[in-house]
């Protein structure tokens, strides 16, 4: 699994830290998304994939 | 809206209302009676039977209403839908709604790329971490308000007493605004989300509040703090009124969704003994009981507005460019395709795809505040009153039906 977020679309609603939080996390100054394992094991692919499918912005998604 | 209500609004409008079809559904749906958790029933029928319908409005325009889980996320994510509502076809609650998000409009109401420009001057103010931060803070709060009011006495209002003040200290603490005014943004505020307020009243609340945290902003570029309100004011990108708009969206959003939640939590929770229990028994399972609470309460329950850009289908229905629509957050909420046995309280459920925040660029800005205050006040109030109940019976606890945002105006309860 590899995770691609666009920080444009993302709009800061925290949604994936709170599904994922080893993976995702938030920029200091704005709030933005920020992936911290962008290849994550698999004990973690069940979190990513419910990260990506209640992000409001449809600003996270994977690929493999 | 009761009907004799209904008919002095189009009465009201004159000659030149549009008439919908008689048989398109009338909102905002009554709730069925005994019901008061649930969506109206027509609303829950059209979801099972014609999930995109049409919807008569207070002045008699029609717009659609979308009741799927699935639809509501797809309308409320796609960018052809605007929430700008100074849009021709933009569909509105009542006249006084109508006055209240076209007078002086905020980011709620604008489109990207000039919406997420200021929200995004937000985000890192409620983000998740700094959120967290918080809970020291917000748990001292819950603390002091319960001592205070069980402090020798055995029943109060929840509602005045705890639900209300937690948050509003909470977004004041935040915003930089003096909580010793909380009478003054507390009756604007309710004045503003009243569905039986007159377009006149809506416009001197609004211009009384702007007017308030025009002056605090200005206040602020004299005597600075770490508040949002005097940081926003540093920045040196908004002029005062700007930054009374905003400030004014954070301070309503900011107490009256949290407060109304932690009361009709406490209730649902009341009146479902054996979910109680098991909160109880295992506080562990606050966080998912709140998310359930959201899901199943849901008290943004009138519908989000937004009105076609282009021609687009949903759910098989084709909305052409200029049509309003209503998204029922509350109908999405209890989708037996997503929330199987929907219609019941569960606090084991994984209830995390509700849609209680919205969804698309303008879901919730302040959810993780609203989740630390939630998970703070429920835990705390369950475990310093283990005999806490109703203390008026269930059918005299007063349902805010004329309210934008869902819940009680009061909870008497004992311990």
């Amino acid at each position: 699994m590899r995770i691609h977020a666009d920080q444009e679309k993302c709009c800061g609603a925290g949604s994936c830290v709170l599904a994922a939080p080893d993976v995702f996390d938030q920029r200091d100054e704005d709030g933005i998304v920020v992936v911290l394992d962008a290849e994550p094991p698999a004990a973690l692919h069940d979190a990513v994939r419910e990260a990506a499918a209640i992000c409001p912005a449809a600003a996270i998604s994977l690929t493999g | 809206m009761t009907t004799a209500e209904r008919t002095d609004a189009e009465r009201e409008t004159g000659p030149g209302a549009r008439t919908a079809t008689p048989a398109a559904l009338a909102v905002p749906a009554a709730r069925a009676g005994g019901c008061p958790f649930d969506p109206a029933p027509e609303i829950e029928r059209a979801r099972r039977e014609e999930p995109v319908t049409r919807a008569t409005l207070w002045d008699g325009s029609s717009c659609w209403l979308v009741t799927r889980h699935e639809d509501v996320r797809a309308v409320l994510g796609d960018p052809r839908f605007s929430a700008d509502a100074t849009r021709p076809g933009f569909p509105f609650l009542t006249a006084g709604g109508r006055e209240l998000v076209t007078s002086t409009p905020t980011f709620i109401r604008q489109d990207d790329p000039e919406h997420a420009r200021l929200r995004r001057m937000l985000t890192a103010d409620f983000m998740i971490k700094k959120m967290e931060a918080m809970r020291p803070e917000v748990q001292r709060i819950a603390e002091e308000l319960l001592d205070r009011m069980t402090d020798g006495r055995d029943a109060a209002d929840l509602v005045t007493e705890f639900a209300l003040p937690l948050p509003s200290l909470v977004i004041c603490l935040l915003l930089g605004v003096p909580y010793e005014d909380h009478a003054f943004f507390q009756e604007r505020s309710r004045i503003l989300l009243s569905l039986r307020s007159a377009p006149e009243e809506v416009r001197a609340s609004q211009q009384e509040l702007q007017q308030y945290l025009s002056r605090l902003a200005e206040s602020k570029r004299h005597t600075p703090d770490d508040g949002i309100v005097s940081r926003l004011v540093a920045r040196g990108e908004l002029d005062n009124g700007d930054i009374a708009s905003m400030g004014r969206l954070l301070l309503i959003a900011g107490h009256e969704t949290t407060a109304n939640m932690t009361a009709l939590s406490t209730l649902t929770l009341l009146r479902n003994p054996d979910q109680l229990a098991r909160l109880r028994e295992d506080p562990s399972l606050i966080k998912g009981a709140v998310e359930e609470l959201l899901r199943y309460l849901t008290i943004v329950h009138n519908g989000l507005p937004r009105v076609a850009t282009e021609d687009v289908s949903v759910g098989g229905v084709t909305v052409r460019a200029g049509e309003g629509v209503l998204c029922t957050l509350n109908s999405a909420n209890r989708d037996e395709a997503v929330f199987p046995g929907g219609d019941a309280l569960d606090v084991g459920r994984d209830a995390r795809r509700h849609v209680a925040f919205g969804f698309g660029v303008h879901q919730c800005l302040g959810q993780p505040l609203a989740r630390v205050e939630l998970q703070i006040a429920l835990e705390t109030l369950l475990r310093r009153l283990p005999g806490l109940r109703l203390a008026v019976p269930f059918e005299e606890v007063p349902f805010r039906h004329d309210m934008g945002i869902y819940g009680v105006h009061a909870l008497p309860v004992a311990w």
